[in-house]
């Protein structure tokens, strides 16, 4: 069953006069419960995907629909809701809030429900807990490492229990040791948890971790392996 | 509520930033209400007298003298109750850096017009019995410590030479315009000891009903417009008011500093809360993404703004208040009952609810207008 349906869509650009095409009619469907990584060189469009799928960008035509939601066509304020509840969205660069605590951090999503403070409690110290940094929750993201940040912010990611977490270049700025790490822990969530992660990598080891590999180039699917078609 | 940490967190960020934008902003406001408290004070002070009480002076000029036989004339006058008089004497105590005024007053006239200031009645009748004795407003005892009984001599500058009464008695005002730092005597004494063979400073006259003032006053000064020291005649009020206008627009001029005051805080604060929202771009992207809507982001922002200068208007209002409720401040007499007014307190919120308004309203709109995409771009 397809969570994420893209349907002929088409993203294009204005920069000054020149009229910049990323995608023309792309269609793609990722699983329910898959790991996928989307690859690609600089400028083949994966980030644009990545935000087409999560609401944060319009595309210039077509469809997406996750887990049968038109977000391409829901207002800002429909949008900014359904994030809410079922995305969650890791960036490369982590984007903790530095003024917050890793806890705090980690329940800056759950602010948006009707949770009670005990509730919202429970989750974030089990979110925490799954990305092995229960002992870390009073920390500052300025005491922590690269590795435990982007943990933080996978905590982050996962503590609403989206029904789809969303990564833009995850390993991007970790060293060798800490993208093994946060890899591993993404394949827990896949695997032990049953979330459907979207990834987008430059890294093939990374890749290699998924279930299914996408490969863009310019705005076209040029090879695939695994469950998404 | 549950935002409530996530505000905070944001006002500490730049902990003396914030710190220095509240302490400007609550100067502005302490400010505020202080010049404010100078227009609500003499305001009250010209709108204390009763509409009962007339004053008759010399139409030349209050410090112009009027013949003491004057006040049979007026007791005549149809429909004037009771008349009493005074003469401003200027006298030093010490150094006379303290000012304080005092008058030579007929006594036993003058404390029956003035219910308003109470004296024990025991001082009352010490004092009304005794020609040297003096009445002095609370405050004096504070100021320099005299008790009742006390032999207290002050320099004339107007009336040369050293005068020396006894206290017999203390007077609070019951009502807050009157001034409680000044020291009356006996105008018998005062007469007799200048030799000047009856000269009144000023009338004051009790009528029967307030609606015939302006009969009674133009009657009186119909009365005495021939004679060498012709009178002018009004109301109490007026005649008190006669003194906030002595200081020229003193409201338009206060007014006008306070407004430049409040108004360069609005830019200081706006652009305190401009630098912190450029700057924090890329978590407002953040945020949108986690799924905080526009609205709420604009609502985050502007109550940001909002903690500032409501912070800020709570220790400048609230410090003034303070300050001038215990420090029992009266400008040396000049602003008798100098207490910030409630509704001083209503309109410096009001001033800071609209300062937070004009400095938050813009970087709430460019957080809440913010396109993620192009945030996140610009730093991802």
């Amino acid at each position: 069953m397809a969570l994420v349906e893209i349907r002929d869509v088409s993203k294009s650009f204005q920069r000054d006069a020149e009229r910049i095409d990323v995608f023309s009619g792309l269609t793609m469907d990722v699983e329910k419960g898959t790991f996928t990584a989307l690859m690609g060189p600089s400028g083949s469009g994966k980030s644009t995907l990545l935000n087409l799928v999560a609401g944060l960008d319009k595309p210039t035509s077509g469809r997406v629909k996750v887990n049968d939601a038109e977000v391409s066509s829901m207002s800002a304020g429909a949008l900014a809701n359904w994030r809410a509840e079922n995305v969650g969205f890791v960036f490369q660069s982590f984007n903790l809030l530095p003024v917050l605590t890793a806890y705090q951090n980690v329940e800056l999503p759950l602010l948006l429900t009707r949770l009670s403070k005990k509730e919202r409690d429970e989750r974030v110290k089990v979110a925490l807990g799954v990305v092995g940094l229960d002992d870390r929750m009073s920390h500052y993201p300025r005491q922590l490492s690269g590795g435990q940040e982007q943990r933080v912010a996978i905590a982050r990611a996962i503590v609403a229990d989206p029904t789809l977490v969303m990564l833009d270049e995850p390993t991007g700025q970790l060293d060798a040791k800490s993208s093994h790490e946060v890899l591993a822990l993404l394949g827990r969530l896949n695997k032990e948890f049953g979330k459907t992660i979207l990834m987008v990598t430059h890294d093939a080891q990374a890749a290699q971790r998924a279930t299914s590999v996408l490969h863009l180039d310019k705005g076209v699917f040029v090879e695939q392996v695994g469950a998404a078609r | 509520m549950r935002f409530f940490g996530l505000l905070r967190a944001n006002l500490g960020r730049h902990k003396w930033r914030t710190a220095l934008t509240i302490a400007s902003v609550a100067l502005a406001l302490f400010l505020f209400a202080s010049l404010r408290t100078v227009l609500t004070t003499l305001d009250k002070t010209s709108q204390f007298g009763s509409a009962r009480r007339l004053i008759t002076t010399n139409s030349t000029g209050f410090t112009f003298p009027m013949p003491i036989a004057y006040a049979n004339r007026l007791t005549a006058v149809e429909g004037v109750k009771s008349v009493t008089w005074m003469n401003w004497f200027g006298g030093q105590y010490g150094d006379g850096k303290r000012f304080f005024a005092n008058f030579a007053v007929d006594a036993p006239t003058y404390l029956a017009m003035y219910p308003e200031m109470f004296v024990p009645p025991d001082q009352k009748a010490a004092f009304l019995a005794d020609k040297g004795g003096a009445l002095i407003g609370a405050r004096l005892v504070e100021l320099f410590g005299w008790q009742v009984g006390q032999n207290v001599t002050l320099r004339g500058t107007i009336f040369p030479g050293d005068w020396t009464f006894t206290v017999r008695g203390i007077y609070t005002p019951t009502n807050d315009a009157i001034s409680d730092d000044a020291m009356m005597f006996h105008w018998s004494y005062f007469d007799e000891q200048t030799g000047r063979s009856g000269q009144a400073g000023w009338y004051t006259i009790e009528i029967d009903r307030a609606e015939n003032a302006a009969d009674i006053a133009t009657a009186i000064d119909a009365m005495f417009k021939n004679s060498p020291a012709p009178t002018k005649t009004g109301t109490e009020q007026a005649f008190n008011a006669s003194f906030a206008t002595m200081f020229g627009n003193i409201s338009l001029l206060l007014n006008a500093i306070g407004t430049a005051v409040v108004f360069a805080i609005l830019l200081v604060t706006a652009n305190a809360m401009m630098m912190s929202t450029r700057e924090r771009g890329k978590e407002y992207a953040v945020l949108k993404t986690i799924g905080f809507t526009d609205r709420r982001l604009f609502a985050l922002v502007l109550a940001e703004a909002g903690g500032i200068t409501l912070l800020g208007a709570f220790v400048g209002l609230g410090g003034a208040t303070l300050l001038y409720k215990f420090s029992n401040f009266n400008a040396g007499g000049f602003l008798p009952g100098f207490r910030v007014a409630p509704e001083t307190i209503a309109l410096g919120t009001g001033i800071a609810l609209l300062l937070m308004l004009a400095s938050g309203i813009v970087p709430a709109l460019r957080a809440a207008r913010l396109s993620v995409v192009s945030a996140l771009r610009s730093v991802e």
